[in-house]
């Protein structure tokens, strides 16, 4: 649990190594070796296929791969796994309303701590909907539920798999400032996205994947004037759209 | 329509006989239910959402198991229940808790199997946020259940509308004594032989209207769900 | 849960009472609905309540033997004797006699009406080609239908599935397919008397010595079977052969005809 901004994130640096992923013949994640110890915002992007989520999913402890290793600081993937959380492109709601989805997140002891999960959804704009049931919500709607629920534990990664994809505008907008907000407070951010756009408003630091592995590692004002590898080029130029 | 007419008239004239032999095969088959559902439930969810050697291999005997026919169930807690078998001790058999027990033994499989299909779907859309969010063991198989509630209710009808409907045990295990373990199929057997058919009739018609009853429950608590998109 | 805590409650007190026993007994006896007349005044007289269990003669004697049953009340005399001596049951009484009739179809294509004997009567069935429906249960009434076909010297069995139909059923179910077949029916005639779905059919046979239906009345062997209620089992067996039990099952009519005739020894 993060208490203060000041405190080092335990879950830093991130050191994935040699890391190799086989589905059928084919290499899907083909040796990535990827240091992350910026404590900012981390955008992975690249072409479909690339192998993003994949990588995501592995570091999350979705996937076993198999060859290399994953650390957080100085824990494994199995361990750093209550101080993670993910929100995947496609919310997962229980059927229950929106006020019990999200008592269900909260850990024992704030379970009774109604309070505090009235501000959590005050805070996605959904507490006019606290009764409702949260598969009624619009898509927009299911995603800020989705991503509240996912900061209740206060982790110390929080992992985006294209989440803001096809929303509207206003929840997309919603949604990045409350996870600037969750870096600022010292939530490491590791998100995919496809929106330039997006990227250029939330990343510290890009990470560019092409063909199962790490192609550019760059701060991202400088990834965005100066890609280094043809790839990131290409793709930049909208010439790489799968 | 004799056979409706008769119907309706032991009914509204609140025949005793009928209201205690229905009474009876209610109360039967929602004991049967609920031993059903205390043990089907937890293990067709269990089965949906763990991964060990022999769990396809357990999935396949339920399935098996819930082709069994009655009168083979029967003949199994008859034997078992017989003076001369292995829980003759507790002479339970020609008693209603003998026909529990050889219903619960029909349908446990049957609500374990389909409750097994309801959480294996469930547990596809849910498993990745499940493991995210760190729900496992007892706490994952009872938000399944939960989550599940309105597919399980249909299993969980099905299950006793398999139950209250089938003769083939109950006769063997209870006996079908009047006053003591006769219930409304074992009655309409009884009738059939006597070659009374249109009370025989009348009383599968009363059995009849019961499992329109339990069907249009189903129905209704399912828009329900659907309306709340619960289901 | 509160359901099975009682029905299981229920169950167990059914079984404790001392004055509960369990007659395993016939399908006949149960749908000439000689029971629901004779057990209350039974209960009334004794005290003792008793559960029937209806089944073939042949089923009946297998469940007592697995002492499922406190008193067998049957009708196969030898298959009764038989059980005394294997030492299931204690001793054997005669109760109760009726007849057996054979029935069938109005037009009687068998021409059973002209039969002299019984033995005439089972030849012209097989002759005429009509069908003609067994219980196949292993019953007394199933018994004495083999022994009747073996006096005739038929092989009914070659025939089975084409004129010769075993139901493999009860006395009334039985009953029921061979009057919808148009088919020859033995049954005792208790439980034609009071059949309510006769259709076209009628008693075709009756009268012969070789149809005489004798009941019987055994307790099981409680030096086989300990859990039986001996006492109870003993009380009933005493007041069915009683004045009082005798002369009740003698008042016992239907439709003005009376379906069993006392002679307890």
């Amino acid at each position: 649990m993060l208490k203060s901004a000041n405190m080092p994130n335990p879950l830093l640096p991130i050191c994935i190594s040699g890391l190799r992923l086989i589905r059928g013949d084919r290499a899907v994640l083909a040796g990535v070796n990827l240091t992350i110890d910026e404590p900012g915002i981390t955008v992975l992007m690249g072409p479909n296929g690339a192998g993003k989520s994949l990588l995501l999913r592995s570091l999350h402890g979705l996937i076993t791969p198999d060859q290399g290793r994953i650390n957080l600081g100085s824990l494994t993937v199995a361990d750093s796994r209550t101080e993670q959380a993910m929100v995947f492109q496609q919310p997962v709601l229980l059927r229950r309303t929106v006020l019990q989805n999200l008592a269900f997140a909260a850990p024992k002891t704030a379970k009774t701590d109604r309070q505090r999960l009235i501000q959590a959804l005050e805070s996605v704009n959904l507490l006019d909907r606290a009764d409702q049931p949260a598969r009624m919500l619009s898509g927009g709607e299911q995603q800020r539920l989705a991503l509240v629920r996912a900061l209740l534990g206060e982790p110390a990664l929080l992992i985006l798999d294209e989440a803001t994809a096809s929303l509207d505008p206003a929840s997309v907008l919603l949604i990045e400032s409350l996870v600037k907000t969750q870096n600022v407070q010292g939530t490491k951010i590791i998100l995919v996205s496809h929106d330039q756009g997006q990227a250029r408003r939330l990343a510290d630091e890009i990470v560019f994947i092409s063909n199962g592995q790490v192609a550019e590692q760059s701060p991202a004002d400088r990834f965005f004037t100066e890609p280094r590898t043809p790839e990131a080029k290409a793709y930049l130029a909208g010439e790489i759209v799968v | 329509m004799d056979a409706l007419s008769e119907a309706f008239r032991l009914i509204i004239t609140l025949d005793e006989d009928l209201f205690e032999i229905l009474w009876l095969s209610i109360r039967v088959s929602l004991s049967a239910l609920t031993i059903a559902a205390v043990i089907g439930l937890p293990l067709g969810t269990y089965l949906a959402i763990t991964r060990f050697p022999g769990r396809k291999f357990c999935i396949l005997l339920l399935n098996v198991l819930m082709g069994m026919p009655p009168v083979v169930v029967g003949l199994m807690v008859y034997l078992l229940l017989s003076r001369a078998g292995p829980l003759g001790w507790m002479g339970l058999l020609y008693s209603p808790t003998a026909m529990i027990i050889a219903q619960a033994v029909l349908i446990t499989p049957i609500i374990a199997a389909l409750s097994n299909q309801v959480i294996e779907s469930l547990h596809q859309e849910y498993s990745d946020t499940f493991y995210s969010m760190g729900v496992t063991g007892g706490r994952a198989v009872a938000a399944y259940l939960v989550d599940a509630r309105y597919a399980l209710t249909t299993c969980i009808l099905a299950g006793f509308g398999r139950a209250i409907a089938e003769v083939g045990a109950v006769i063997i295990v209870g006996g079908n004594i009047d006053h003591l373990t006769r219930v409304m199929t074992t009655a309409i057997a009884l009738e059939t032989s006597k070659g009374n058919l249109t009370l025989a009739l009348s009383l599968g018609a009363v059995l009849l209207a019961l499992s329109l009853l339990v069907n249009a429950l189903v129905i209704g608590v399912r828009e329900y769900a659907q309306k709340r998109q619960y289901a | 849960m509160k359901y099975l805590i009682t029905c299981v409650a229920l169950a167990f007190s059914a079984h404790a009472l001392a004055d509960t026993i369990i007659v395993q007994s016939t399908t006949s006896t149960q749908n000439s609905g000689l029971y629901d007349y004779l057990l209350p005044m039974l209960k009334e007289d004794t005290g003792v309540r008793v559960n029937v269990v209806a089944v073939g003669t042949g089923q009946a004697i297998k469940n007592a033997m697995r002492c499922d049953g406190d008193l067998l009340l049957v009708h196969s005399q030898p298959a009764e004797e038989a059980f005394v001596a294997d030492g299931y049951g204690a001793y054997r009484r005669d109760l109760m006699y009726n007849d057996y009739v054979i029935i069938g179809p109005e037009a009687d294509p068998a021409n059973l009406a002209g039969a002299s004997n019984v033995t005439e009567a089972m030849q012209q069935i097989k002759q005429s080609g009509a069908k003609f429906a067994s219980r196949g249960d292993d019953s007394g009434t199933h018994k004495k239908e083999r022994s009747l076909w073996q006096a005739a010297a038929i092989d009914s069995d070659a025939g089975s599935g084409q004129w010769y139909l075993e139901t493999g059923s009860g006395m009334g179910a039985t009953l029921n397919t061979g009057v919808s077949l148009s088919a020859y029916v033995l049954t005792d005639r208790a439980t034609w008397i009071k059949f309510a779905n006769k259709q076209d059919a009628i008693i075709l046979f009756e009268g012969n010595p070789a149809l005489f239906n004798q009941y019987g009345v055994t307790p099981v062997n409680a030096d086989k079977c300990p859990n039986v209620n001996r006492e109870a089992a003993e009380i009933v067996t005493q007041w069915l052969a009683s004045d009082i039990g005798q002369s009740a099952i003698g008042a016992y009519q239907v439709d003005g005809e009376p379906l069993f005739f006392p002679n307890a020894n």
